[in-house]
C-alpha cells in the first residue's frame, strides 16, 4: 500500500510530467487561460491519460511481447490513445457542452500531446505490471492537472497585473512557467533517497 | 510479417467496432430541422442577426424565435427558402430587395490601418498595414462587418457592378 502511495506521489509531484519532464507543453500553454477550461481540460487528460496506461499495458504484455512485435509499439499505441481520445471526445459532447465549446480544438489534440504517449512508452521502459502502470498513468495525469489549474491562476491574476508591454502575453507566459517549473523541483527532497 | 499485419487489422477492427456502438450510445440529439436551416445560411457566422453565429440563428429560427428573415446576408432568397422549409408566412420587410451587397472601399480615402481585414470573416480584403484595401468581390459576404471598423469612412456597402459575365435580359414582369 505504502509503496503505490510512494508511486502516485512520486509522479505526480517529484517527477511532474509537465514541469521536471518537460512532457504536454502544448495544452498546457494553450489551455491555462482560465481555471474552469484548465479544469476540464485537466479531467480529459487524467481520463485519457489513465486509460491508454491500462490499454497499453494490456497490449504489450498480451499482443506487442508474445508475438515479438516491439517494432509497433509506437504505432499501436497511438491507436489506442487515438481511439480513446475520440471516446472522450464524444463523451463531453454528449455530458456537457459548455465544456466542449471551450475546450474546442484541444481536445482533439489530446491525442497528439506528448504525455500521454510518454506515460505509455515510460511504463513499458520501467517494466511496471498492471495496477503499477495504473498508477504511474493517473499520477502521471493528477500532476497534469495540478499544474494546469495552477498556471491558470497564476495566469488570470497575471492579466490584470500591470506587466511591461514588452513581456505581456506569452513572454510572462513562459517566464512563469520555468518558475513554477523551479519550485516543483523543489519537491526532489520530499522522499529521502 | 503476417502477425503484425493481422494484429493491426484486428486492433483497429476492434476499436472501431467500440468508438462505432460509443458514437451510437452518445449520440446527441441535434434537431434536424437546426441542421438543415444551418446549411442553408451563409455560414460566416457574421452576427448581425444577433444570434452568436448561424448556429445560433438557426436554432432560433427553428425555434420559432427569429424571423427567417433575419440573416441580412442570406438576404430575400434566403428569407423565403427558410419561409417555404418551415411552411411558414415570412414578412419580407420592404419588397424592394436592393439585390446583393458588397462592400468597396474608396481608395481615396484609405489609409491602411487593417482593421477592415482583421473583422472580415470571409477573407474578402486584401491589403497590408499603410497598403490601400481591396475588397474581393466573390469572396465577399456582405455582412457589412467592416463598415463600422473603417476609421476614415472608406468603406460602403454597394450593389454589385454589372458586368458583360453578370448581365441578363431583364424577366418580363406582368402588367395590370
Amino acid at each position: 500500500m505504502n509503496e503505490y502511495l510512494l508511486l502516485l506521489l512520486s509522479t505526480a509531484l517529484i517527477n511532474n510530467v509537465v514541469l521536471v519532464k518537460f512532457l504536454g507543453l502544448c495544452p498546457t500553454m494553450g489551455v491555462s487561460k482560465s481555471v474552469d477550461a484548465a479544469l476540464g481540460m485537466g479531467l480529459a487528460t487524467t481520463f485519457v491519460i489513465t486509460l491508454a496506461a491500462a490499454a497499453s499495458w494490456m497490449l504489450e504484455h498480451w499482443l506487442l511481447a508474445p508475438f515479438d512485435l516491439g517494432f509497433l509499439r509506437i504505432l499501436s499505441f497511438i491507436l489506442v490513445i487515438a481511439a480513446a481520445v475520440q471516446f472522450t471526445e464524444m463523451a463531453i459532447r454528449k455530458t456537457s457542452p459548455a465544456l466542449y465549446e471551450s475546450l474546442g480544438i484541444y481536445l482533439p489534440l489530446i491525442t497528439t500531446n506528448c504525455a500521454v504517449l510518454g506515460v505509455a512508452l515510460l511504463n513499458v521502459q520501467q517494466g511496471y505490471g498492471f495496477v503499477k502502470s495504473v498508477l504511474f498513468g493517473f499520477g502521471s495525469a493528477l500532476g497534469f492537472t495540478i499544474v494546469l489549474l495552477i498556471f491558470a491562476g497564476l495566469r488570470e491574476r497575471l492579466a490584470l497585473a500591470g506587466v511591461p508591454a514588452a513581456f505581456s502575453g506569452a513572454p510572462a507566459a513562459f517566464i512563469t512557467i520555468s518558475l513554477l517549473s523551479l519550485a516543483f523541483m523543489g519537491f526532489s527532497g520530499l522522499i529521502p533517497a | 510479417m503476417l502477425a503484425a499485419i493481422l494484429s493491426l487489422t484486428i486492433l483497429g477492427a476492434v476499436l472501431g467496432t467500440v468508438l462505432g456502438f460509443a458514437n451510437r450510445f452518445f449520440q446527441v440529439e441535434g434537431n434536424p430541422l437546426v441542421e438543415e436551416i444551418e446549411a442553408l445560411m451563409p455560414g460566416s457566422n457574421c452576427g448581425q442577426c444577433g444570434f452568436p453565429g448561424c448556429a445560433g440563428a438557426a436554432a432560433a429560427i427553428a425555434a420559432g424565435q427569429a424571423s427567417p428573415a433575419c440573416c441580412p446576408p442570406g438576404g430575400r432568397s434566403l428569407a423565403v427558402t427558410i419561409a417555404q422549409r418551415l411552411g411558414v408566412s415570412v414578412d419580407l420587410g420592404g419588397a424592394d430587395d436592393p439585390g446583393p451587397l458588397v462592400a468597396e472601399i474608396d481608395e481615396s480615402i484609405c489609409i491602411g490601418c487593417t482593421r477592415c481585414i482583421r473583422a472580415c470573416p470571409t477573407d474578402a480584403i486584401l491589403g497590408g498595414p499603410k497598403q490601400i484595401h481591396n475588397v474581393m468581390r466573390d469572396s465577399c459576404s456582405g455582412c457589412a462587418q467592416c463598415i463600422d471598423q473603417c476609421p476614415t469612412e472608406a468603406m460602403v456597402m454597394q450593389p454589385l457592378p454589372v458586368t458583360l459575365q453578370q448581365w441578363f435580359w431583364p424577366k418580363p414582369a406582368l402588367r395590370g
